[in-house]
């Protein structure tokens, strides 16, 4: 099981927590001027690296509040967590792992 | 190539067994062929035997970065069924039970189809209504599924705990009669070595690094670990990494790759008739011919390429299982791993072309592409020998997603082994 530090409340157990999918997909400012493709590319389509993912959190069972993370899919280890609204962290002068 | 019989085995017995060579050749990667595989697992394998046997399509290769069935192949669970909801759904898995049926004399390889049934339980309103649903909608599609009452069910499964004293007490369930197991390594192998006699090139330790374009945006070659390989025709059927290796190719796709766990108790005397899954309670059991018990977890909430799971998952089915069978909780399990499984959207896979002029893809069967393994094969080389949609395979066109015509096993299954 994961431990997640959750940037509202510290490390919690990874069954406090839901996963939300890719992060920083922003919803579209003027929806009705959206082409076809790019609702594709909004509603569907996602990067599912291989390595460093940020991606969504929210601490269901705790503050439930929604945060951003930069995890590793090669090892799951996480290498920052973020708030919401916060870009993703530059990790050459930010974080080392 | 030797084929197997009742005659050679006693043949070979003579000897002591030790006449048999192996199934298919290693040889070196030529510098060209006419189509690549990547991905040796049953689907490419398969997609390649059907090329060579269906189409003529001689001078071809399958490429698997490891070993033939070391991914998802080798880890599942091997429950097979086609009572999916959808006529589309219908249309492709049953076409797989069909080929199933007579796989292992296509083949001259036992892949030990057993069409033991499966049946799939309901524990709440909502499962009952669902799944009476599902067993209309497949009658009309033609294919067999029938409804049991928790009696009937318990006299088709007798070890099943079917009192009301279960925090999620059995209300039925839906059998498909035909549904049933294989041998997973036996489905590589067997499709590798009808291939390897038809000429194709099986190639392992090879891992495709890059996807070449010409000028055009066709597909040229393949960059390897074992070398540049030309080829104007590429198949992908790379699981869990298919995001990676298309995104070689500049290609996104709707995908992502969640670890999914299963594990295995020791062997004991046949206790278990047939296989049973609910998905409410997330617990999946068969037993192998072997004598041990084969039990499938669920994903873990997040996206990984690791290949394990967290303990916790496999917990929460083993406790399902000690509630749905009580007379299992003594049982010690064996061995317990993950595999990586590439989910869409809709549950649904995509199967056919790609923006990419001669590239093809196979992916998103996620939890549930054991069953599809000859289906989509069969499909996919039609495709790749075409460059059309096979009738089958044509609802499950990445297309879908832009055109709004997805085939949602999601919403009807919630789960989709
Ligand atoms: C635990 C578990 C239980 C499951 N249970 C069931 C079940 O009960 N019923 C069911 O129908 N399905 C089940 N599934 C799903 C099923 O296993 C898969 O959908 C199916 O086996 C996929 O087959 P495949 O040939 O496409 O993929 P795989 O067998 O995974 O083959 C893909 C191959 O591609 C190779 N590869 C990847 N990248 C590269 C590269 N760059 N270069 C070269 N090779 C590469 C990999 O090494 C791999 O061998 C389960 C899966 C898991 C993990
Ligand atoms: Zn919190």
């Amino acid at each position: 099981m994961l431990v997640i530090a959750c940037p509202y409340c510290g490390p919690r157990p990874e069954i406090e927590f839901a996963h939300g999918g890719e992060a920083h997909i922003a919803r579209p400012q003027d929806p009705s001027s959206l082409g076809v493709e790019d609702w594709t590319e909004f509603l569907y389509m996602r990067a599912n690296p291989k390595g460093l993912h940020a991606e969504r959190w929210r601490h269901i069972h705790g503050c439930a509040r929604f945060f951003n993370a930069l995890r590793d899919t090669t090892t799951d280890q996480f290498v920052a967590t973020y708030r919401t609204g916060e870009p993703r962290p530059d990790l050459t002068t930010a974080v080392k792992a | 190539m030797t084929r197997f019989s009742a005659f050679e085995l006693f043949r070979q017995g003579l000897t002591g067994q030790s006449g048999w060579k192996p199934q298919w050749c290693s040889p070196e990667p030529k510098a060209a062929y006419d189509a690549v595989i990547i991905g040796g697992g049953g689907h490419g394998l398969g997609a390649a035997y059907y090329l060579a046997s269906q189409h003529g399509l001689r001078n071809i290769a399958v490429l698997e970065k490891g070993w033939l069935g070391g991914g998802n192949t080798g880890r599942n669970t091997t429950i097979i069924r086609s009572n999916y909801l959808f006529p589309e759904s219908a249309g492709l898995y049953d076409h797989s039970v069909k080929l199933w049926e007579g796989l292992s004399q296509e083949l001259n390889y036992n892949v030990m189809f057993s069409q033991r049934g499966v049946m799939m339980l309901a524990h709440t309103v909502h499962d009952v209504q669902v799944f009476q649903r599902h067993v209309h909608a497949n009658r009309a599609a033609g294919v067999d599924n029938d409804w049991l009452t928790p009696e009937e069910a318990k006299a088709y499964c007798p070890p099943l705990n079917i009192s009301d004293n279960m925090r999620y007490p059995v209300l039925g369930a839906a059998l498909q009669r035909r549904g049933g197991t294989a041998r997973h390594d036996a489905v590589a192998w067997g499709y590798a070595r009808a291939a390897d006699r038809l000429g194709v090139d099986i190639l392992e330790n090879c891992e495709v690094t890059g996807i070449v374009r010409n000028a055009q945006g066709a597909v040229e070659a393949v960059e390897t670990t074992r070398g540049r390989i030309k080829t104007p025709k590429v198949g992908v059927s790379a699981a869990g990494h298919t995001s990676v290796v298309l995104g070689m190719a500049g290609v996104r796709l709707p995908l992502e790759s969640f670890p999914l766990q299963a594990l295995v108790s020791e062997p004991v005397k046949p206790v278990f008739p047939c296989v049973v899954m609910s998905n409410t309670i997330h617990a999946y059991i068969s037993q192998s011919d072997k004598g041990e018990l084969v039990i499938g977890a669920g994903t873990d909430i997040y996206t990984s390429y690791t290949q394990r799971g967290g303990l916790h998952i496999s917990q929460h089915t083993l406790e399902a299982i000690c509630e749905l069978f009580p007379q299992f909780r003594r049982m010690r399990m064996l061995r317990n791993w993950g595999g990586i499984v590439d989910v869409t959207p809709d549950r649904s896979p995509i199967v056919g072309k790609t923006p990419v002029q001669g590239l093809y893809v196979n992916c998103g069967w996620g939890t549930g592409g054991f069953k599809a393994t000859p289906g989509a094969a069969h499909t996919l080389a039609w495709t790749i020998a075409r460059d059309e949609p096979h009738p089958i395979n044509a609802p499950f066109t990445l297309a879908r997603f832009r055109d709004g015509f997805l085939i949602d096993e999601a919403a009807a299954a919630a789960v989709a082994h």
